[in-house]
């Protein structure tokens, strides 16, 4: 057996899977990725289930080392420098560390978390049927808090013997989209002001809930209604106006008006957006949300389709090397970089 | 004939919640319809409901919109909230132990400040209380109580406290409180008990259910570190009087 070293970590990277569901009941907030697809994205390449655990890597740089054995990984998510002994490592395609290399992360570039995943997954005792951390609560394994220096990951022996990669749909620059309500009858002005306004994510955000700046959301009658429950998505409105969008380690109910919610497939896209970016938000149809969940859905059902052997890696690395160059690396670019895999032999 | 109770509101809480909001207000009538749905939603499951969240007022239905969309849900949660509220389940009666002021609850000499009278009858009037787990929210465990003394209703803190201790005993408004794991709170702290709603490695990990009626009694501060290790050990401490 191998092991995956955390050489050196910032705050905020935590192993992080699909979730814990079914305690929300007693106040138990799910977790899990806060972009479910890109944590697919990074199992798949490593042949493992899409939501099983993996590492959810925060903004700033990280080091993981291989020890007694190679280790193979995949990278997805927001861009960011990744090399391993000098050489570049692409995302949204697996590669190997040898024993004693050590992959390098350097700060996100256009994004907020990447993900790596690990062949054979993390090994721990899942607690209500998952691994992800929740600090609060004391949850999550091997770690039940975010990764320290130090900590060391159980590693099955490689097994694959070629490396692969996945192409990913481009990532749409359009308005997150939101289904108004449950309290949008807390609002009157207020809703044009939010579907109108442009937003930036304060970087006073983390994995419990993004803060909006933009235009001040007036309530109609005061900020206070009593507590009810709150989904991965809520868009509270406190009593200063500045929205906060709930994230997975939200609180599972909240006392402060929810004008909207971010749909279920535009979460992903959502968790992403830089801090200091701005964006707008487009409200739908319930239909339509639907109907884009149930695509979304599809699309993680089908991904290890998308999964191809990497061929071309000397293309690759040329691509890779361009993109750091560029400065506009962001993870809505992973789209474009792997348009160059070449079809199945 | 019993005739059926009005409908309740259908909320969008996104494309794979519905908020199934009986009153705005908190309001025991309005509770105990809630803990009815959430009760007839386990007895007879509707395929893509994937987990219930009853709160004082509401309950939050989580469902996968792949197996079932919100129109259809909507309907059939409509026709069960209409149903007459049957008293079936039988209520769960905790005892539950609580050190009061001092230390364990550094609000209590304010409380009597304010309300003009001394901690002694603050202690008493909250432990005449006849309490409902209303609901469990927030953080694991964290468990709002209805059925304070109106004469204990104050207004929240001005300033929310950034931590408050492992087993604060609160009131803040009209509720009253258990809290399990030391975080944030806006309430008046009146004192502390050494029952963990929320203990991992113990079975049940929950404690508490939304439903259950609490009462609580006074301990000393020696009692309250003897519960203490009690509980630390996986005991309950709460005494389940009434099953």
């Amino acid at each position: 057996m191998s092991k995956l070293v955390v050489t050196s970590v910032g705050p905020a990277t935590s192993v992080q899977d699909g979730g814990r569901y079914g305690a929300q009941r007693y106040g138990l907030t799910p977790s899990g990725a806060a972009d479910r697809l890109a944590l697919a994205a990074a199992n798949c390449l490593v042949g493992n289930p899409s939501l099983a655990a993996a590492i959810e890597v925060g903004p700033l740089g990280a080091t993981f080392t291989a020890r007694e054995g190679k280790v193979r990984v995949a990278l997805a998510g927001a861009g960011r420098n990744a090399e391993v002994a000098g050489r570049p490592v692409a995302f949204n395609e697996s590669c190997t560390l040898n024993d004693g290399e050590s992959l390098t992360l350097g700060f996100v570039r256009g994004g907020t978390f990447s993900y790596l995943a690990i062949e054979g997954g993390v090994k721990g005792e899942p607690m209500f049927g998952s691994l992800a951390v929740n600090a609060r609560a004391g949850l999550g394994s091997p770690f039940p808090r975010p990764l320290q220096n130090g900590d060391v990951f159980d590693v099955d022996a490689v097994k694959a013997t070629i490396e692969r990669q996945i192409e990913l749909p481009a990532v749409s620059n359009r308005p997150i989209r939101v289904v108004m309500g449950p309290q949008d009858d807390e609002f009157d002005d207020g809703k044009q002001l939010f579907l109108g306004g442009e937003w930036k994510i304060s970087a006073t955000s983390d994995r419990m809930g993004y803060r909006l700046e933009g235009p001040v959301i007036k309530h109609l009658h005061g900020h206070n209604i009593v507590s009810d429950g709150t989904v991965n998505g809520s868009i509270q409105v406190p009593g200063n106006g500045q929205p906060i969008v709930l994230m997975p380690d939200r609180g599972t109910s909240g006392g402060y008006p929810k004008i909207a919610t971010v749909i279920t497939a535009d979460l992903g896209r959502f968790a992403q957006i830089p801090a200091g970016v701005g964006f707008r938000f487009e409200a739908v149809s319930m239909a339509q949300a639907q109907a884009e969940a149930r695509a979304m859905a599809d699309l993680l059902r089908t991904l290890p389709e998308r999964v191809r052997d990497a061929r071309n890696s000397d293309l690759n690395d040329a691509l890779q090397t361009a993109n750091i160059a560029g400065a506009a690396v962001n993870a809505f670019d992973s789209g474009t970089w792997q348009t160059w895999s070449l079809p199945e032999p | 004939m019993t005739a059926s109770l009005p409908p309740p509101r259908l909320l969008p809480s996104g494309d794979a919640a519905i908020t199934v909001e009986f009153s705005r207000s908190i309001d025991e009538q309005a509770n105990r319809r809630v803990l009815a749905l959430d009760r007839a939603l386990a007895d007879a499951p509707i395929d893509g409901v994937t987990e219930t969240v009853p709160t004082y007022r509401s309950l939050l239905v989580h469902y996968d919109p792949v197996q079932i969309g919100f129109d259809d849900l909507g309907e059939r949660l409509i026709t069960l909230a209409r149903l007459p509220v049957l008293q079936t389940a039988k209520t769960r009666r905790w005892r539950v132990p609580v050190a009061y002021g001092g230390e364990h609850g550094i609000d209590l000499e304010d409380v009597a400040k304010t309300l003009n009278t001394t901690p002694d009858d603050i202690v008493a009037r909250h432990v005449a209380g006849d309490y409902r787990v209303a609901m469990i929210g927030f953080t694991p465990g964290w468990s709002y109580l209805s059925g304070l003394d109106p004469s204990l209703q104050m207004p929240r803190r001005q300033n929310p406290r950034l931590l408050t201790p492992v087993g604060t005993v609160s009131i803040g408004g009209v509720q009253a409180g258990i809290q399990c794991l030391a975080g944030p709170s806006g309430w008046h702290l009146l004192g502390q008990t050494a029952v963990r709603t929320y203990q991992l490695h113990r079975d049940p990990i929950f404690l508490l259910e939304p439903g259950d009626a609490i009462t609580f009694y006074a301990v000393d501060s020696k009692e309250f570190a003897e519960q203490d290790r009690a509980a630390e050990r996986g005991e309950f401490v709460a005494e389940l009087v009434a099953s």
